[in-house]
């Protein structure tokens, strides 16, 4: 009875009790946390707000008419706000019509890649056949390799587009399946698409480590292989699908590579934000009857610029504001590993 | 009977073989097709001088002529590879420094820890793709930018006052010199160093707490356990990282190289010698590539 009371005061005993007990160990540990977080919060305070800055850059000069942009006082609160960049932004890009293209286009590439990235993921995770090695580091080395290698050689294959040489067996001719969008479908479909290796990448070391005994418990109650995927390995995966789905969304969303190549003639966010500037300068030198667009002010078309890049990321930032734990936990929880 | 099980076994084994061989076919398909092919065709077309006529293209074999004039002719091709490839090398370093580091620091416990990975994590979305080299080409926000920094840290800011000790002092002067180009683009490297920073966040979570402690007891200090047990662990992130930083690197939008490429290829329509620079490009990253990770698996440790 005693000895417990005599535990409750040691633990209820004062700070300074307990720091003389333990030799003034207590009150440096103590000080040195706090020294600690305080220069953690420092450091992290201004890493996020180098990172951020830009970000809340944009936004305020997205706001500024174009006085405010010569006037030196005004740096970060517009003086005179107004939304009109946003009207002629959207003008100048067909915002309407190229976001829902985007969407269309993001969506279903994304879908598509997902899906067959996951059959390939899952065979190399859950199979043994012979040469997989060599495969898998078929995979490893189309990561590897960067797309502007075999750009020149695709620009033609798909100019003079023909399977087998049948095409020009019965009609004569090749196709020319450039200003389509099939190309890029097609490479999506054969796990060529952007990024993809890393997805196959993921999702396979994601299903190595499901337990074997999940997957002999189907087969033993007569799951055949492809039952055993669909009813067990899919429903148990469904994190790192998601992950993997929302990265092959943003990054086709702002991909400029791939599109300029294959979808060019498609109007998309990403392309249309590259050649804003040059649009605008059109515009400008539209409206006031100039020769050429050499006049038109740097800053401005810049303001434009920032005007339109908020536009395209803000479906992007509120996505990841919803889903920013499927983008994050997923990744780190799939244990990547060498 | 014993022969029979055997049997029955390696039918099973074949029977696996072959739906294995079926889930992995599409990117056998995809690979032979939209890999291989183009690759063995471009490096072909490396050799040749290719023309394009109406409705066909027909590749002139000339040998090494287009590596001949790539490397002593063209006037930009060498100095942007030197330029290019320090700067791959310099930067991805400082990458992987980068990200360990912030690793390290949200790795404590601490209110608000999901917020600051947020958005550390935040450019992998944001500067990705066509954003990277826009931003970097947007003047406007970098005048603002340089008005924020004068506006906060006075007039000659304290980076130029230790920049101008450094330099006197005239030791190690080139080195610093690198060093402080990357202090003052720390943005290129913190917007690209997202998905390092949660790899190696989550190779630091797998690290037992139960070692800090025993260590701890034996005497050993925060630095020391930074050494002996945090380092060995995570040190199999590193290759990944590596690779995967160098790699990452080498498609960013705002290459140099990559730029000069697609122009030959859409502007000037030259395709023999756009595949023979885009091909010494590869050759020489892939080199990199692979020595480097050759050295940094040699110190790596596994602990299984």
């Amino acid at each position: 009875m005693s000895k417990k009371k005599n535990a409750a005061t040691a633990k209820y005993a004062g700070f300074w009790e307990r720091n003389r007990q333990s030799g003034g160990y207590l009150l440096r540990k103590t000080v040195m946390g706090y020294a600690v977080s305080i220069c953690r919060a420092i450091l992290l305070f201004g890493l996020c707000f180098l990172i951020l800055q830009p970000l809340l850059n944009k936004i305020s000069v997205s706001f500024m008419t174009e006085q405010d942009l010569y006037d030196p006082i005004v740096t970060s609160i517009p003086l005179h706000f107004t939304t009109q960049n946003y009207k002629l932004a959207a003008g100048l890009m067909e915002y309407s019509t190229t976001i829902i293209h985007s969407l269309v286009i993001s969506l279903t590439i994304a879908i598509l890649q997902v899906s067959v990235s996951t059959l390939v993921g899952y065979g190399f995770a859950r199979f043994q056949f012979p040469l997989k090695k060599f495969w898998f580091a078929c995979v490893m080395v189309m990561v590897l390799i960067p797309p502007q290698v075999i750009s020149t050689s695709l620009h033609l294959h798909f100019r003079f587009f023909d399977v087998l040489g049948l095409f020009k067996l019965f009609t004569g001719s090749t196709i020319n399946l450039k200003s389509s969008v099939l190309p890029y479908y097609l490479m999506s479909a054969g796990c060529m698409g952007l990024k993809n290796g890393l997805y196959i990448y993921m999702i396979r070391q994601f299903f190595r480590n499901i337990p074997k005994e999940l997957e002999e418990a189907a087969y033993v109650d007569g799951c055949g292989t492809l039952k055993t995927f669909i009813r067990i390995m899919l429903p148990d995966a469904k994190p790192i699908l998601t992950s993997c789905f929302l990265f092959a969304f943003v990054w086709q969303w702002t991909d400029g590579f791939y599109s300029s190549m294959f979808l060019g003639d498609i109007s998309l966010l990403s392309i249309k934000l590259k050649q804003l500037p040059d649009t605008f300068g059109g515009y400008m030198a539209r409206i006031s009857g100039a020769a050429s667009s050499a006049g038109v002010s740097v800053p401005y078309s810049n303001c434009m610029l920032a005007t339109g890049t908020l536009m395209v990321i803000v479906p992007l930032i509120i996505l990841y504001l919803f889903a920013q734990k499927g983008f994050v936990e997923s990744l780190s929880s799939t244990g990547i590993k060498m | 009977m014993k022969r029979r099980q055997k049997n029955k076994l390696a039918g099973l084994q074949k029977r696996k073989a072959i739906s294995g061989y079926l889930f992995i076919s599409p990117f056998i398909v995809g690979f032979l097709v939209f890999m291989v092919k183009p690759l063995f065709q471009s490096l072909y077309m490396s050799f040749c001088d290719v023309q394009l006529g109406a409705g066909t293209f027909n590749p002139v074999w000339r040998g090494l002529f287009n590596y001949n004039y790539a490397f002593r002719v063209d006037a930009e091709y060498t100095r942007l590879l030197t330029e290019e490839i320090t700067r791959m090398a310099i930067y991805s370093v400082a990458i992987m420094v980068f990200s360990f580091f912030v690793a390290l620091i949200i790795n404590g416990n601490f209110k608000g820890r999901a917020l600051v990975r947020s958005v550390f994590f935040l450019p992998v979305i944001l500067a990705s793709g066509v954003m990277l080299k826009l931003d970097s080409e947007n003047a406007l926000m970098a005048a603002v930018a340089a008005t924020v920094e004068v506006n906060a840290g006075g007039t000659a800011g304290i980076t130029d006052a230790i920049q101008s000790i450094l330099r006197t002092t005239g030791v190690g002067v080139r080195a610093f010199e690198q060093l402080f180009e990357i202090i003052d683009n720390i943005y290129d490297v913190a917007i690209s160093s997202g998905i390092q920073i949660i790899i190696f966040l989550s190779g630091l979570q797998t690290i037992s707490s139960s070692m800090y402690e025993a260590a701890d007891i034996e005497g050993c200090t925060k630095w020391e356990s930074l050494w002996k047990i945090t380092f060995p662990m995570v040190s199999s992130l590193f290759l990944v990282n590596w690779i995967y930083t160098v790699v990452d690197f080498c498609m960013r939008s705002d290459n140099e190289i990559i730029e000069k490429i697609t122009d030959l290829m859409n502007v000037n329509l030259n395709y023999g010698l756009a595949s023979a620079m885009s091909w010494a490009y590869f050759v020489l990253v892939m080199a990199i590539v692979g020595v480097s990770s050759l050295i940094i698996s040699k110190g790596v440790y596994y602990y299984e």
